[in-house]
């Protein structure tokens, strides 16, 4: 049984909806990379799921953790999810952190909310926590505010209170995009080793795709609140088969490429009340025929690839040895 | 260094000064640290570094915005006027500066032609008629329409927005261009155009630009020469191509290293210790000692000096051997 399975998510936010039915599963310890630009839908995928929206979205579909429907449950069995099962940590960890308030202290609260520990042993958990994700000299730490940590390290101290709750699942939204170059890489690695040491799944909530490849076994490209391309992060790299995934790798300059000109992708994404009858993408789209306009494609594929397209890409140049594994794969399914 | 250079600086430096608490005594941050660097007519000039490298308030002395402490910025072959002169208000309508949050640098409620109207209106260039129809003419060659003057900045999108800002700065025909992150709040396919849109100024008005940028591959597609900032220093300084290929000072390795290349395992990469440190307690000799992993006794008491390495290629390291010649 997979660890949480997303059915048919929809949101909708005063009547306008911005996401149109995720069908999404998280299997116990993996790492799902969710890759899109600002306003796709892929921190409100899991801020529904966790019922953190405010009181004019409203929520359709499932969202299902095990056995437990978490769409519309009541709060009291959600508090008991959320930090406990799920953690999140968020993009900017300073704003997350209560400023007025001692760093351990913090983390100490969420150790007693979660492990029912209180006093010396919550406070000894605590520093235990900080040590794991890398706060040097912990226990002369634990009385520091958040203003005497860097960015770097209140990312930890979050990642940190993320942990208290031994959570099968950390959803980690943009954990790295407020931080410098050689501090992200830091927390990338921190992120990978917990992974292997708690054996947690992760969902990794980024516009950068090079940052999610690190990571993540398994990669979902959101556009516009759909889905629109889903595979393995080799495959995703290698060959992206959505004009969407596409566009964005070729309108991100290489470090190790020339000075050519970018191909940017035309246009800007659509509002979400003024969504194109279609294809949502269709009127940046290169590839785009009739069909594209008048119809939404879902998204489809064999397995470990699927497409929400109606004229994928073909992989690139000649079938090479890469095209052959391709191929056994849609014999086997 | 040559005549040809249209902006040049020489040592500068800037101290700030800080007080911890309302009686404390007060120290002196070295936010600028000796940094000496020169812009080419219609190149670019890419300086990267981490926050508190000083990479922004470069940028501002540059512009002439702030005064240094020491040191000093020639600008077509002319010293830098004093801050708030004539001479000084002048210079303005040939040096512009874009900015990383263009909601931030537009009125809200002033429609987008007359925010771009107003470098015109300021410096007093031609006539009521001719400044309109020059605004128009802009806010084409940035891609947006000429009806969307009478818009306010909420209508637009936050690439039409920076769109907008690059218009407004381009307004009096400026020589250079100092950007400090001007893409860093878009998304990456609205990256692209606005990188697209500032090469082609480039190329059609022959703008020299400073590009300041957290973003490696951002510089790497858009600056003919890179300059790495640390802790207030230039660490080194090579043309775009080279720097990138194969980056020679330590830090610039790491920084190099750092920017995720799909299909690189992250354990092949270098992954610093520690953090950038405070420019208020910088360590001894080379600031970057602390975080190096090839740092030797030297290092921890002697300041490298920024000197040629390679023909075109300036580096300030105790391992990366200087030229002879030079």
């Amino acid at each position: 049984m997979p660890l949480v399975e997303i059915s048919n998510l929809g949101v909708a936010f005063s009547g306008v909806p911005v996401l149109h039915g995720i069908n999404l599963t998280i299997e116990k310890g993996e790492a799902v990379g969710l890759v899109g630009e600002s306003g796709c839908g892929k921190s409100v995928t899991w801020l529904a799921a966790l019922g953190l929206l405010p009181g004019k979205a409203s929520v359709s579909g499932s969202v299902k953790l095990g056995d437990e429907e978490l769409v519309g449950s009541p709060r009291e069995k959600l508090e008991h999810v959320r930090g406990g099962r799920i953690a999140m940590i968020f993009q900017d960890p300073s704003s997350s952190l209560n400023p007025v308030l001692r760093a351990g202290r913090q983390i100490a609260e969420a150790v007693s909310l979660h492990q029912g520990l209180s006093g010396a042993t919550a406070r000894a958990e605590a520093i235990r926590l900080m040590d794991l994700v890398g706060i040097p000299d912990a226990v002369r730490r634990f009385d520091n505010y958040p203003h005497e940590f860097s960015g770097g390290q209140n990312q930890r101290l979050m990642i940190a209170m993320a942990l208290a709750g031994k959570p099968d699942l950390l959803i980690a939204d943009e954990p790295t995009t407020a931080l410098d170059a050689t501090i992200q890489a830091q927390i990338l690695d921190l992120l990978i080793s917990l992974r292997q040491e708690t054996g947690m799944a992760i969902v990794f909530i980024s516009h950068d795709l090079g940052a999610v490849s690190q990571i993540c076994e398994r990669v979902c490209v959101m556009y516009a609140g759909r889905i629109v391309e889903q595979c393995s992060t080799e495959m995703l790299f290698r060959a992206p088969r959505h004009p969407y995934t596409r566009g964005l790798f070729d309108a991100i300059p290489r470090l190790d490429a020339g000075r050519e000109r970018l191909i940017p992708i035309p246009g800007t994404v659509p509002q979400a009340g003024r969504m194109p009858a279609g294809c949502a993408f269709a009127p940046r789209c290169a590839h785009s025929s009739e069909v594209c306009h008048n119809q939404v494609p879902t998204l489809s594929g064999t397995d470990g690839w699927a497409t929400a397209c109606f004229h994928p890409l073909e992989e690139p140049g000649a079938p090479g040895p890469s095209a052959h594994i391709l191929v056994e794969k849609v014999e086997f399914a | 260094m040559s005549a040809t250079n249209l902006i040049e600086a020489n040592d500068l430096v800037k101290t700030y000064i800080s007080r911890k608490g309302l009686f404390g005594t007060p120290t002196h941050v070295r936010a600028v640290d000796g940094v000496t660097l020169s812009v080419a007519p219609a190149t670019t000039l890419g300086i990267v570094g981490e926050s508190g490298s000083g990479k922004s308030t470069t940028g501002r002395l540059l512009l002439g915005l702030e005064e240094p402490s020491e040191g000093q910025v020639q600008f077509d072959g002319r010293p830098m006027p004093k801050l708030k002169s004539n001479a000084w208000r002048q210079l303005r309508s040939r040096m512009q500066l874009v900015f990383q949050d263009p909601l931030a640098a537009l009125d809200r409620r002033i429609p987008i032609g007359t925010q771009v109207a107003e470098p015109l209106d300021i410096h007093a260039v031609g006539s009521e008629k001719e400044r309109k129809d020059r605004v128009e003419t802009l806010l084409q060659s940035v891609g947006l329409r000429r009806d969307q003057a009478s818009s306010y900045p909420h209508e637009l999108s936050g690439g039409q927005r920076q769109r907008v800002v690059i218009a407004r700065a381009i307004a009096t025909n400026p020589d250079l261009l100092v950007c400090d992150e001007p893409v860093s709040a878009l998304d990456v396919s609205i990256q692209a155009q606005v990188i697209n849109l500032l090469r082609d100024l480039q190329e059609t008005r022959g703008i020299a630009m400073a590009f300041i940028s957290h973003d490696l591959k951002v510089v790497r597609n858009i600056s003919d020469r890179v300059a790495v900032m640390y802790l207030g220093r230039i660490v080194e300084e090579a043309p775009s191509e080279d720097i990138f290929r194969r980056p020679l000072h330590p830090y610039t390795q790491a920084l190099v290293s750092s920017v995720p290349v799909p299909g690189t395992a992250l354990k092949d990469r270098i992954i610093l210790q520690g953090e950038p440190p405070n420019p208020a307690a910088r360590p001894s000799g080379c600031a970057f000692h602390p975080r190096c992993a090839v740092a030797m006794e030297r290092c921890r008491v002697e300041i490298p000096a920024f000197v040629s390495v390679e023909a075109g290629r300036k580096a300030a390291c105790h391992l990366v051997p200087a030229t002879s010649e030079t």
